[in-house]
């Protein structure tokens, strides 16, 4: 079964934040994962790139699919999970931990309040199904 | 609304995923594309193929019917036999590419592709001669394959056949759980391996009792998924990517099976002979060629490939090859970029990333 964990803000494009502060480190969700099946390349933007809400900020590509990223907020990466680069399949083994994507500072805090919880995600998710 | 083959419901039983491919609801993955690719590779995976189509010629003229249809030549092959061809157009692009089976000089089945199953019959249809009868059976029959270097082992104690008697590329009809198949020893993956047709609602009688014999050898459900990145490291051709009504068999490497009579002996005439005779005294203007990508990107179909500034060609087909561990490709570029070493690049989003021409098949097995 998907999981979602309680303390992360999730988006409609099926990424979710963890807020630290004025950081948030980005990730796509359990949901996402398992869409998109074995992900064999990660593309993230690195350090300095900035970052601007709903537009693609990378690329997941499993076996049969290429996925864009939206970034859930905006600001600057200041920090990008490189070992995914060699290690792709970390994303679809640990989502919410070593899998994440991008740590950005937030130039817009306002953002977060149109993510949604992990309540509404889920309800979000069977109302699509 | 999506067809559905036999199987179906087998299939939701068991967590496929299932995807829409040309007009049926067909499994893409069960547990996963690397594990079922790597199944295949190392034990065996049973293919529920249920939706190709199935279309008998038969009649006094049935092997000339064949003969003007398909590129290869029929008279070739012997009963029990199974061969290789494209379906061409009269300007040489490609109707289908086709496995014909021959019971004897007249009867003939022809498997192709699901997506062309009725675009296929017509063109047969609109092209049948005298003395020759043309059946689409594709409802009536499913069609299961079993790859894998265990596939025999498997397969052996469900029917009275001798495999060992049955080569490549031959087939026999006899039965499996007291039901009449034509088993072939034919495949789309790289790997040794059977296909199974037999009557449409058989099928789940088959698909049991091989799961059943397998489970002790390590056989797996596959999905399209994993079906298409095990042809695409044996470099087979898939229709609507290395071939097409606009890509004809001679850039497509398929030059084998097209005889266009060099030789008194060679088969008579067949629809585009005479256009892709010309194409080769002309000179073939691309050619497929296999790319292994040296930096970190999957080529994909319709990326463009690039000799330098150049604008060369474009991917066919691409995916990331769980065996090689690599981002392979198919690419058709233009003739005198084919040689394999030289290196190329892929326009993979804003960036264009360097690969290299390599042999093909990327895989062969041992």
């Amino acid at each position: 079964m998907p999981t979602y964990p309680k303390d992360l803000k999730y988006s409609k494009e099926h990424e979710w934040v963890k807020v630290e502060g004025k950081l948030a480190i980005i990730g796509v969700t359990d949901y996402a994962q398992d869409q998109l099946g074995d992900i064999v390349m990660v593309e993230i933007p690195g350090e300095g790139t900035a970052v601007t809400k709903d537009d693609a900020f990378g690329v997941l590509e499993s076996v049969k699919s290429v996925s864009d990223v939206f970034a859930p907020v905006s600001g600057k990466v200041i920090e990008a999970n490189d070992p995914l680069v060699d290690s792709p399949g970390i994303v679809n083994e640990d989502c919410y931990g070593e899998g994440w994507l991008v740590k950005v500072e937030m130039s817009r805090l306002s953002e977060l309040e149109t993510l949604m919880n992990a309540e509404q995600y889920e309800k979000f998710l069977s109302d699509q199904a | 609304m999506l067809k559905r083959t036999p199987l179906f419901e087998i299939h939701k039983k068991l967590g496929a995923r299932m995807v829409e491919f040309g007009g049926w609801e067909m499994p893409v993955q069960y547990t996963g594309v690397i594990e079922e690719h790597r199944a295949v590779r190392n034990s065996a995976g049973l293919f529920d193929i249920s939706h190709m189509g199935e279309i008998f010629v038969t009649g006094e003229h049935a092997r000339d019917f064949v003969n003007l249809i398909t590129t290869n030549d029929i008279s070739k092959i012997l009963d029990g036999q199974c061969q290789y061809a494209a379906c061409c157009y009269e300007k040489g692009g490609v109707v289908d590419d086709v496995i014909s089976y021959r019971f004897n000089p007249k009867k003939y089945l022809i498997i192709v592709n699901a997506s062309n199953v009725d675009k296929d019959f017509e063109w047969f249809q609109k092209n049948k001669t005298a003395g020759v009868t043309l059946e689409n059976k594709s409802s009536d029959y499913s069609l299961l394959a079993l790859q894998g270097p265990k596939a025999q082992k498997i397969l052996q104690p469900l029917v009275d056949y001798p495999l060992d008697k049955l080569v490549y590329y031959h087939f026999c009809e006899t039965k499996m759980g007291g039901k009449p198949i034509i088993l072939s020893r034919t495949g789309y993956t790289g790997e040794d391996g059977f296909e199974i047709c037999g009557a449409w609602d058989d099928a789940p009688v088959f698909w049991e009792l091989l799961m059943k014999e397998g489970a002790s050898n390590g056989l797996q459900p596959i999905g399209l998924g994993a079906r298409d990145t095990l042809r695409l490291e044996a470099a087979y051709s898939l229709y609507g990517h290395e071939i097409g009504e606009t890509i004809n068999p001679l850039e497509a490497r398929l030059g084998w099976v097209v005889k266009l009579g060099s030789t008194t002996l060679d088969k008579s005439d067949f629809i585009g002979k005479k256009a892709l005779q010309e194409i080769k005294a002309s000179g073939i203007k691309r050619n497929l060629v296999g790319i292994e990508m040296v930096e970190n990107g999957i080529p994909r179909q319709g990326y463009e490939v690039f000799s330098g500034e150049r604008k060369i060609g474009v991917i066919t087909s691409g995916t990331f090859s769980p065996t090689l561990n690599k981002a392979i490709g198919l690419a058709l570029v233009e003739s005198g970029f084919g040689a394999v070493g030289s290196e190329l690049l892929v326009q993979v989003r804003r960036q264009k990333l360097r690969g290299q021409i390599v042999n093909l098949p990327f895989y062969k097995r041992k």
